[in-house]
């Protein structure tokens, strides 16, 4: 049976002694799991070692913990597959953390109350259904909950918590897992605070636009719930849908972004800020004393850009136009005109990477 | 090796040294490019939030024009944003025909038609460089070997997340390649935490303190594993690391300095062009120190 060496990190708040490392050697067929392994070193080296774990299924989310670096459950990972991961970095061990942006409270267990449930309850994460409930179950046609079959996946396992790169500088920041437990509520068409809802991430500070779009909790989920596409569709809602014009600059962004694109078919970067400051409007950004006071922040920004001379003031002033940049425009008026916006969600379809006939869904949302 | 060539938005505004570094550096390894100057932005995840249909047909449009370049042998961008942002449309239309047929309605007009093929490619200068070129090409060629340099690695998000888009399956090292190529240029590799983490870009008109944060934060990591500059293969990654730096030190509240090098300029180094003709002068963060140690490799050589 093959050995492996799991390097732990040991907390023990009781002890007074700082966290450390430890090695344990394991005995166990490479198709078991980093869980097993843990177990295995707990039950026959050291009792006191501590994981949190109910299910050993991928099932119940208590298990979630840094392997060698990335985070996932314990009991999803084998454990041949972990160690041949660290040996390809040149490592015999396999190493074995708590996730990061959460408080420690023993070994690998973390305080999944003070971070990940607090925020998750920060979403308003139940129903809030317009009038006096039915007499009997609500009945919704089934095609308008398969937008939101993605979110109901979570098993707030809290491993895209653990990975977020803007909740590592903004532990204030509401994070994957409960950005995409609100689009559950958002995208359910018995909920009547769609609207307010919207509302109150996009002003927060600290909500829709404190993501930065790091692709970390897409690439960790364990169910597939690519929390920042949820967080991208909340804001395609709350801009397109709703015109939320945040004080983030979120809308104005978004909304520089695309009619920018549309007029010259490549970025002209130099009209982006004063235009995202703006609410995408160029006058705005001129006029507005909020905006200005932001454009006057950014100066020193532009001036350390010029006196480099890699921002020219021609590049500042003039941006070209594509040749064919009527079809640009003709596309975005195809696109614009249309009632429903059409998506492919892979996560319904599947991806097969091949060919999947028939597998196009007509996006459920107006336009 | 012919390529059907799309420079992106930010290489032909805020950051022209890009442009002109690829320019330098492409003849040095046979590289034609091709530049498709018809085809439009990304994206850059921005119109992906506001329209799936829209950003997939603006670069199914960009695909069929690569695909009508004769001769070429695939598709190269230099920016992790257009690898992550075309990647990902490309994902979905090859997920279905009949999607697929549904956006290339859009591209009628145009005589336009993105076409599926497993075997056609759009990939970074740097996945290009590995796979393509080869390191072991890449070393013949070295006549400025990069000797103790220190550098850092950063690789944007949008080229190293999520894994499985991106094709690591087929790939597995992508992760590791800028590292591999630090080394084959003769110069030293740095660790430390930041490598494959985010610059903060997409947030810097929303919530500069998050992204500028993230940027100073890296930044004083790679310092303190003793770089002596950082490299990237995204633009975008260099305006929040090296435009961005000095407001970045002040959100970290420590000095920072550190050059930053667009991945084409330390390959031209080692290549033989002179730092000028690789823009390095228009750096926000001066590069002298890079220039002195590449310099003094060279003259002791
Ligand atoms: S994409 Fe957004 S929510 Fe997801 S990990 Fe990155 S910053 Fe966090
Ligand atoms: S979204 Fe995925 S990673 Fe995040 S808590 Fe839910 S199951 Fe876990
Ligand atoms: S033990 Fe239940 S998910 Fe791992």
């Amino acid at each position: 049976m093959p050995e492996y060496t799991l390097k732990i990190r040991r907390f023990d708040p009781e002890s007074g002694r700082a966290a450390y490392w430890e090695s344990f050697q394991v005995e166990l067929p490479p198709e078991r799991s980093v869980l097993d392994g843990v177990l295995q070193a707990r039950d026959t080296q050291d009792g006191s070692l501590s994981i949190r774990c109910s299910c050993q299924a991928a099932i119940c989310g208590s298990c979630a913990v840094r392997i060698n670096g990335r985070t996932g459950l314990a009991c999803n990972t084998k454990i041949g597959e972990a160690f041949e991961r660290a040996k390809s970095f040149g490592h015999d061990e396999i190493v074995v953390e708590p996730m990061g942006n959460m408080p420690v409270i023993k070994d690998l267990i973390v305080d999944m109350d003070a971070v990940h449930w607090k925020k998750v309850k920060r979403v308003v994460p139940w129903l809030l259904p317009a009038g006096d409930p039915p007499e009997r179950e609500y009945v919704v046609p089934p095609e308008s909950m398969i937008d939101v079959t993605q979110t109901m996946a979570c098993i707030h396992c809290g491993a895209c918590v653990g990975a977020c790169l803007s909740l590592e500088v903004d532990p204030e920041f509401i994070g994957p897992a409960a950005l995409a437990k609100a689009y559950r509520f958002v995208g359910d068409p018995r909920d009547a605070a769609t609207e307010d809802r919207l509302r109150d991430l996009a002003e927060d500070p600290h909500g829709l636009y404190d993501c930065t779009h790091c692709f970390a909790c897409v690439e960790v989920c364990p169910k597939g719930v690519a929390p920042m596409d949820q967080i991208m569709r909340l804001r395609r809602r709350a801009t397109a849908d709703y015109g939320i014009k945040d004080r983030n600059n979120g809308y104005g962004h978004e909304k520089a972004f695309v009619d920018l694109i549309e007029r010259y078919g490549t970025l002209h970067e130099a009209q982006l800020l004063p235009r995202s400051y703006g609410q995408g409007s160029l006058i705005r950004s001129q006029i507005d004393p909020s905006s200005l006071k932001q454009l006057a922040s950014s100066l020193p920004t532009v001036i350390n850009g010029l006196k480099s001379g890699k921002v020219s003031p021609k590049a500042a002033l003039w941006h070209h136009k594509l040749p064919d940049q009527k079809h640009v425009r003709r596309i975005y008026k195809e696109i614009h005109s249309k009632d429903e916006r059409l998506e492919l969600n892979l996560y319904i379809v599947g991806e097969s990477g091949g060919e999947t006939e028939g597998a196009m869904a007509e996006g459920s949302q107006e336009s | 090796m012919k390529v059907a060539y799309w420079p992106g938005c930010v290489s032909r505004g805020f950051t022209p040294e890009l442009h002109g570094a690829m320019a330098a550096v492409a003849p040095k390894l046979d590289i034609e490019l091709v530049e498709l100057d018809r085809a439009n932005c990304c994206g850059a995840g921005v119109i992906a939030e506001h329209n799936q249909e829209l950003v997939d047909t603006l670069n199914a449009r960009t695909f069929a024009l690569a695909q009508g370049v004769e001769g070429a042998a695939g598709m190269m961008n230099i920016c992790s944003t257009c690898q992550g942002a075309q990647s990902e449309c490309r994902e979905r239309l090859d997920a279905s025909s009949e999607y697929r047929e549904a956006i290339n309605e859009h591209l009628q007009p145009e005589g336009l038609t993105y076409r599926h093929d497993p075997d056609w490619w759009n990939k970074n200068f740097l996945w290009l460089l590995v796979e393509e070129i080869g390191l072991d090409s890449l070393r013949e060629r070295v006549v400025r070997p990069l000797t103790g340099l220190k550098v850092a690695a950063f690789y944007g998000c949008y080229i190293s997340r999520p894994s499985r888009r991106l094709g690591f399956d087929r790939h597995p090292e992508r992760d590791r390649y800028l590292d591999m190529v630090i080394e084959t240029l003769g110069a030293t590799p740095v660790d430390y935490a930041g490598k494959h983490k985010c610059c903060g870009f997409p947030l810097i008109t929303m919530n500069k303190e998050t992204s500028l944060r993230q940027a100073g934060r890296h930044i004083a990591d790679a310092l303190d594993a003793d770089a002596d500059c950082m490299v990237t293969p995204c633009p975008l990654c260099h305006l929040n690391l090296d435009l961005q730096q000095p407001d970045a030190a002040k959100r970290v509240e420590r000095d920072l300095g550190l050059p930053v090098l667009h991945f084409p300029q330390l390959v031209g180094l080692a290549l033989g062009i002179s730092p000028k003709e690789l823009g390095m002068n228009k750096h926000v963060v001066k590069t002298d120190e890079v220039q002195r140690v590449v310099a003094g490799v060279a003259a002791a050589a």
